[in-house]
């Protein structure tokens, strides 16, 4: 058997119970249990956090740059997807 | 796009201050000597352990032991964040790590220095981590995003680390003749390649010209080892010792120290081999990897027949 | 023996248990089997040392003689220590570090579970911090027993071996002595015999998952409350506290 590191996670914390899991760096490990041990371990050391995930590098699928133009340039100019395009009579106080 | 193309976003992301992204395009040099500088610097921080860990069974109070083990855990949690930063870049650790062991890659010439007394273990966290947290403080905007940000939650956890040193020397300093003896011993041993740590004179620094341009550094060696002679003298007097170079000496007209420069005889032959320690550092490196494949490849095969449980459920 | 005589024997022994294994296991920090496991250690290490001095610096209180966590932990000979002889067993392979802390957590996690209802505020204190991180521990050591031994054919083989040499040590955790008993009479110790069958058949079940076998007649050896150890503290103590012997009046 080849001797190796193990492979590579993706380690994200959630700092307190509501907020949302943040990806907060890497680790290898060899299983999920010791995935999960060692992120605890790493990331969490300083009470940074309350809930851990842990997955497997493998199995991000990301954008590439090549990629920014056609997927979020699209989005910029909806402006009426934000709240604010719409003006509101200045009696309307809560809306 | 065309390879110009892609060169001319890089340069502007770079004149714009923004970072770089290991996904985004980059010169094959810029990869290439961001690789060799963080994975020197992860290096730095497994051997690091060594010089440090030498003291831990041997720490003279329990509270000195607890902060000094949280220190050495520290390090190694560093070289991690760091190793993971430089495989953002295309490079296992695996790979990394066999270059270290070989004796390919390099590593801080700071720790093929010996650990003698419990006063090496103030000086190595009041000087060694002072100089280094000087250089980590500046990367924290360096132009490799995983790389900043490694740096910053390093600066973080750092932060204790060069006051724990301090108070060491303080209580050797304060403490009992013979305590103040190993303390002005110490300062005497480490003071020198302390100032190496900041790399050659810019004079001679092969790469600090590209470092500089891209933005992976952003002072040179000379500027980064004058601020801290400048900001380490007050701290030498406060503990009554001296420094051991007799050109020591405050100049109005720079508003800085003068000061002797580092014996780079000395630090060349350290690089190449030939420092108190070197072998030792590689030996144990190498000593715990052997041991610990065992461990490793009983791991990987758990993992394996869990990950094919996982599978076939 | 006065009560008061035997809180301080009590939480002492506690206490020595805890520096001595700690002390053990931080032996490993740079030395692990790969960096993330190293850091983990470290980490359990720690925890343990904290325990250790908290508890020491609690017997030197209760003991009002001027006697501090460390001049308890680095002014005692080896026969004035009373841990467990489990404790300052040598680490050997990492497997073999692996089943005494398997052994010792899940001791620990029942003792100190219990312990948390002492009548003695201080130690109850102690001990609700300590499961915590005891269960954290047994967590770890528990899923590295059952990786070696459904691992490869070395780590098994290797795991096995380390059972087999330090099941001997286990008996020391079900002594009970005259002040176990002054305390448990007031609520301020923990019965170790009312656990002794749930640890077995935790260790049981550990082992039988890990495919380990426990070695069929073992002598249990015993000393270490006595302050009779085996040869390998002597030689753990001397590194441990060479520096304040060799400067006394040094304050660190």
């Amino acid at each position: 058997m080849s001797d190796s590191q193990g492979p590579l996670w993706e380690v994200f914390v959630q700092k307190k119970a509501g907020q949302p899991f943040v990806h907060c760096g890497n680790l290898h490990a060899y299983d999920k249990e010791m995935a999960l041990q060692n992120a605890r371990d790493l990331y969490t050391r300083r009470g940074e956090g309350m809930a851990l995930w842990v997955v497997p590098t493998a199995a991000i699928v990301a954008s590439s740059p090549e990629d920014q133009g056609s997927f979020f340039e699209p989005s910029n100019d909806k402006v009426f997807r934000h709240p604010t395009f719409y003006p509101m009579p200045d009696v309307i106080k809560h809306m | 796009m065309e390879n110009k193309d892609f060169e001319a976003i890089f340069e502007n992301k770079l004149a714009k201050n923004e970072m770089v992204e290991p996904k985004d395009w980059m010169p094959d040099n810029y990869r290439k000597h961001l690789l060799r500088q963080i994975s020197q610097h992860a290096h730095s921080e497994i051997i690091g352990m060594l010089p440090e860990g030498n003291w831990i069974s041997r720490a003279p109070s329990l509270r000195s032991k607890l902060v000094l083990l949280a220190k050495v855990q520290d390090e190694g949690g560093h070289g991690l964040y760091l190793y993971t930063a430089a495989e953002s870049l295309g490079t296992s650790r695996d790979e990394m790590l066999d270059a270290l062991q070989t004796g390919r890659a390099k590593y801080s010439s700071i720790f093929n220095y010996p650990t003698l007394s419990w006063a090496d273990i103030g000086a190595v966290g009041w000087l060694v981590d002072g100089a280094a947290i000087m250089n980590q403080v500046m990367l924290q905007r360096t132009s490799y995003g995983p790389y900043a940000r490694a740096m910053v939650r390093i600066c973080k956890e750092e932060s204790f680390h060069q006051r724990q040193g301090y108070e060491v020397m303080t209580h050797m300093a304060f403490g009992t003749p013979e305590q103040k003896e190993m303390a002005q011993d110490a300062l005497n041993r480490w003071w020198f390649p302390t100032l190496m740590m900041f790399g050659p004179p810019d004079s001679e620094s092969p790469n600090s010209e590209n470092a500089i341009k891209w933005r992976i550094k952003r002072e040179t060696n000379d500027q980064l080892r004058q601020r801290f002679v400048n900001q380490t003298v007050e701290q030498v007097q406060y503990l009554g010792l001296t420094i051991p170079d007799k050109n020591l000496k405050w100049n109005e007209s720079k508003k800085g120290y003068d000061f002797s420069e580092p014996d780079w005889a000395e630090f060349k032959n350290v690089i190449k081999g030939n420092g108190p320690c070197n072998k030792e550092r590689l030996d144990a490196r190498n000593k715990a990897h052997n041991e610990g494949r065992w461990v490793r490849e009983a791991a990987a095969a758990y993992g394996k027949k869990q990950m094919e449980q996982y599978a076939a459920a | 023996m006065t009560t008061q005589e035997a809180l301080f024997k009590y939480t002492l022994r506690l206490g020595d248990c805890s520096i001595i294994l700690a002390q053990r296991l931080c032996e490993w920090t740079s030395k692990g089997p790969f960096l993330e496991e190293d850091l983990a250690l470290t980490n359990i290490a720690l925890d343990i040392f904290g325990r250790g001095k908290s508890l020491l610096e609690y017997a030197a209180r209760i003991e009002g003689k001027g006697r501090t966590e460390d001049t308890l932990a680095f002014f005692r000979s080896d026969r004035q220590f009373t841990n467990y002889l489990i404790c300052e067993q040598e680490n050997g392979d990492y497997a073999k570090t692996m089943i005494r802390q398997a052994m010792v957590d899940c001791f620990d996690l029942l003792l100190y579970s219990e312990l948390t209802k002492s009548k003695d505020e201080t130690l109850a204190g102690i001990a609700a911090k300590s499961v915590k991180e005891i269960t954290y521990h047994k967590r770890h050591s528990f899923s590295w027993t059952d990786r070696f031994g459904n691992g490869t054919e070395e780590s098994r083989t290797r795991a096995q071996k380390a059972l087999n040499e330090l099941w001997r040590f286990t008996g020391e955790f079900f002594e009970v002595e005259e002040a176990d008993e002054i305390l448990i009479k007031e609520g301020v110790a923990v019965d170790v015999k009312s656990f002794q069958n749930k640890w077995e058949t935790e260790l049981h079940a550990l082992f039988e998952k890990a495919n380990l076998t426990l070695p069929e007649t073992v002598f249990m050896q015993t000393g270490g409350r006595k302050g009779i150890h085996t040869e390998h503290l002597a030689y753990l103590l001397a590194e441990m506290q060479a520096l304040p012997r060799m400067y006394p009046d040094a304050k660190w």
